[in-house]
C-alpha cells in the first residue's frame, strides 16, 4: 500500500477521488447557483486528477489520457459558460419579461 | 520532485477545493476556486504533463474563474442572489456519508486497477508519420482528431446557447457594457502595453504545439485575453453579434478541420490526412482552430447582447 | 550541500518570508488600502527573492531572461492591479 502510494500518479489519482466526493456534497449541499457551478467543476478536475493519475506511466502522463483530459477542461468551460449565462438571464428576468414575476426563482 | 512536495501540494488543493465549495462568502468561493485552479496546474506539471497544465491555467483557472466573477457581479445586480439555507443536521450527515462512500469506491476502484503497458509506446511508434515533436498533438490533431472537431463544434454549439438567451429586443447587438476608463490611466495604457506581448505569446504558443508543449487551445484563449483586455480598457467596443465577418471568424476553425477531413476524402482516405501532408494540413487547421476559439472564448466571455443594434 | 545550494536555500527563505510577511500584512492591516500595500511590495519582493534562487538553480541564461521576464510581468499586473482595486476601494468608501 505504502509503495502504490508512494507512487506518483496513484497519489494524485487518489485525490482526484477526494475531490470527486467534496465536490458531490457541495453540489448536493448548497443552494447558490455559483457555488454549484463551483461544485461541478471542482468534480470536473477531480475526475481529470484521476484520469492523469492513473495514466502516469513512466515518467509522464501517456498522451492519449492528456489529450482527452484537454478536450475534457474545454468542454467544461463550454459548459460552464452557459450555465452561468443562464443563471445571469433567470436572476434578471423578473425586471423585463414580467409575465410570469414567479419565474425568477 | 519529492513524495512531500506532491503530499503538501495534494493537501492544498484540498484544502482550497472544500474552502470553494462550502466557504462562506460567495465572492470569496470563486477566488479560491481560481487559487484551486492554479494548484491543479502546479499538480499537473508535476505529474509531467505541461500541455494540460497550460489548459487548466488558462482554461479551468483563468476563463471559468473570469466566467464566475461575471456571473456573480450579473446576478448580484439583478437582485437574484439568494440567501443559504442551513439544511439540518441528519441531511448534512447523510449527504456527507454519501459522498464519502462515493469518494471510497472511486478510491477503491482506482486502488484495483490491473497494472498497464500504457499507451506511449504505440503512440511513438505512429508518430513519426506525422513529422510531429508532441506527442499530444499528434494525438489531439490525428490519431483523435475527430474528438478534438466535436469539441470544436461543442464550443461553438455553446456560443449559439448563450446568444439563445437574449431578449428579443437586443438580438444581433453588442454584449457587455460600454466601458468607460480615464484616456491616461491605469487601465488604458496597459491596454495598449499588453496585447503585443500577449500577442506574441499566443503565436509562440501555437507555433512551438507542434513540436513542444502548447498548442492550439491555449494560444487561443491567451489571444481571448488580450481581447478582453483592450475592451475592459476602452480601447474598443465589442462587435455587433450580428456581423458577418464575426460569425465567419468564429466558424472558420472547425470548417478548416471539417474540410482537411474532406481533403483526405478525394485522396481516397475519408477523414484522414492524405500521405505526406499530414503536418503542412495539421499547422493549417492549428492556426484556424487558434483563432476561432480565440474569438470563441472571448465571446463566451462577453455573453448575450444587452445593448441594441 | 555546496555553498550555492546553500546560498540558494537561503534565498528562497528570504522570498517565502517576505511571503508569509505579506499574509500576515493581508490579515492585521485594518483597512484596503493599507492591506494593498502590504500585499503588493511584499509579495513581489518575495517573488524577486525566488527569481533569482531558481535563476541560478537552473544556471542556464535563457532560462534566467525567461524567468526575469515572469517577474517584470508580475510586478506590472500587481500594480495595475493594486491600483485599480484602491481607487474602487476610495469611491466606495466615498471619498474623491
Amino acid at each position: 500500500m505504502m509503495e502504490f502510494l508512494a507512487e506518483r500518479g496513484s497519489l494524485f489519482a487518489l485525490t482526484g477521488a477526494a475531490l470527486i466526493a467534496l465536490g458531490f456534497y457541495g453540489f448536493i449541499m448548497r443552494r447558490a447557483l455559483i457555488r454549484r457551478l463551483i461544485a461541478f467543476n471542482v468534480i470536473g478536475s477531480g475526475i481529470f486528477l484521476l484520469f492523469g493519475g492513473t495514466g502516469y506511466f513512466g515518467g509522464g502522463v501517456d498522451p492519449v489520457p492528456q489529450a482527452l483530459i484537454i478536450t475534457g477542461i474545454v468542454v467544461a468551460l463550454a459548459l460552464t459558460a452557459f450555465a452561468a449565462a443562464l443563471a445571469v438571464r433567470l436572476a434578471r428576468s423578473g425586471d423585463d419579461d414580467d409575465e410570469n414575476p414567479e419565474a425568477g426563482r | 520532485m519529492s513524495l512531500a512536495f506532491d503530499l503538501a501540494l495534494c493537501a492544498l488543493i484540498l484544502g482550497t477545493a472544500g474552502l470553494a465549495v462550502a466557504g462562506g462568502n460567495l465572492f470569496g468561493s470563486v477566488v479560491f476556486y481560481i487559487v484551486y485552479g492554479v494548484l491543479i496546474a502546479l499538480a499537473w506539471v508535476s505529474l509531467g504533463a505541461a500541455d494540460v497544465a497550460l489548459a487548466e491555467a488558462a482554461i479551468g483557472a483563468g476563463v471559468t474563474g473570469v466566467l464566475l466573477i461575471g456571473a456573480w457581479q450579473g446576478m448580484k445586480d439583478a437582485g437574484g442572489l439568494e440567501a443559504e439555507i442551513t439544511k439540518s443536521l441528519p441531511v448534512r450527515v447523510l449527504a456527507g456519508l454519501g459522498a464519502a462512500a462515493l469518494g471510497a469506491l472511486v478510491g477503491f476502484a482506482i486502488l484495483s486497477l490491473p497494472g498497464h503497458d500504457g499507451l506511449t509506446g504505440p503512440v511513438a511508434e505512429n508518430q513519426p508519420a506525422l513529422d510531429l515533436g508532441n506527442p499530444v498533438t499528434a494525438v489531439l490533431l490525428s490519431f483523435r482528431a475527430y474528438d478534438t472537431l466535436l469539441e470544436t463544434l461543442v464550443l461553438t454549439a455553446a456560443l449559439a446557447a448563450v446568444w439563445s438567451l437574449t431578449p428579443a429586443r437586443f438580438w444581433g447587438g453588442i454584449p457587455g457594457p460600454k466601458h468607460i476608463t480615464r484616456p491616461d490611466g491605469v487601465m488604458a495604457s496597459f491596454g495598449r502595453l499588453l496585447p503585443p506581448l500577449g500577442l506574441l505569446v499566443a503565436i509562440y504558443l501555437v507555433w512551438a504545439g507542434a513540436d513542444q508543449p502548447g498548442g492550439a487551445f491555449q494560444a487561443g484563449t491567451v489571444l481571448a485575453a488580450v481581447w478582453i483586455l483592450i475592451v475592459l480598457a476602452g480601447l474598443r467596443d465589442e462587435p455587433r453579434l450580428s456581423s458577418l465577418v464575426l460569425r465567419l471568424i468564429v466558424i472558420a476553425g472547425p470548417l478548416v478541420f471539417l474540410g482537411a477531413g474532406l481533403a483526405g476524402a478525394l485522396a481516397g482516405l475519408a477523414l484522414g490526412y492524405p500521405e505526406g501532408h499530414a503536418r503542412t494540413l495539421i499547422l493549417i487547421i492549428e492556426y484556424a482552430l487558434t483563432l476561432s476559439i480565440a474569438a470563441t472564448l472571448a465571446l463566451l466571455i462577453a455573453g448575450p447582447a444587452r445593448r441594441a443594434p | 550541500m555546496s555553498a550555492m545550494e546553500c546560498f540558494i536555500a537561503g534565498l528562497l527563505a528570504l522570498g517565502v518570508f517576505f511571503y508569509v510577511a505579506g499574509t500576515v500584512g493581508l490579515l492585521r492591516f485594518p483597512d484596503t488600502h493599507s492591506r494593498l500595500h502590504a500585499l503588493t511590495k511584499a509579495d513581489n519582493l518575495g517573488l524577486g527573492f525566488i527569481v533569482i534562487a531558481a535563476g541560478l538553480y537552473w544556471g542556464d541564461g535563457w532560462i534566467a531572461g525567461k524567468l526575469a521576464l515572469v517577474w517584470l510581468l508580475t510586478l506590472f499586473a500587481a500594480g495595475m492591479a493594486a491600483q485599480l482595486v484602491a481607487r474602487a476601494a476610495l469611491k466606495a468608501e466615498g471619498g474623491e
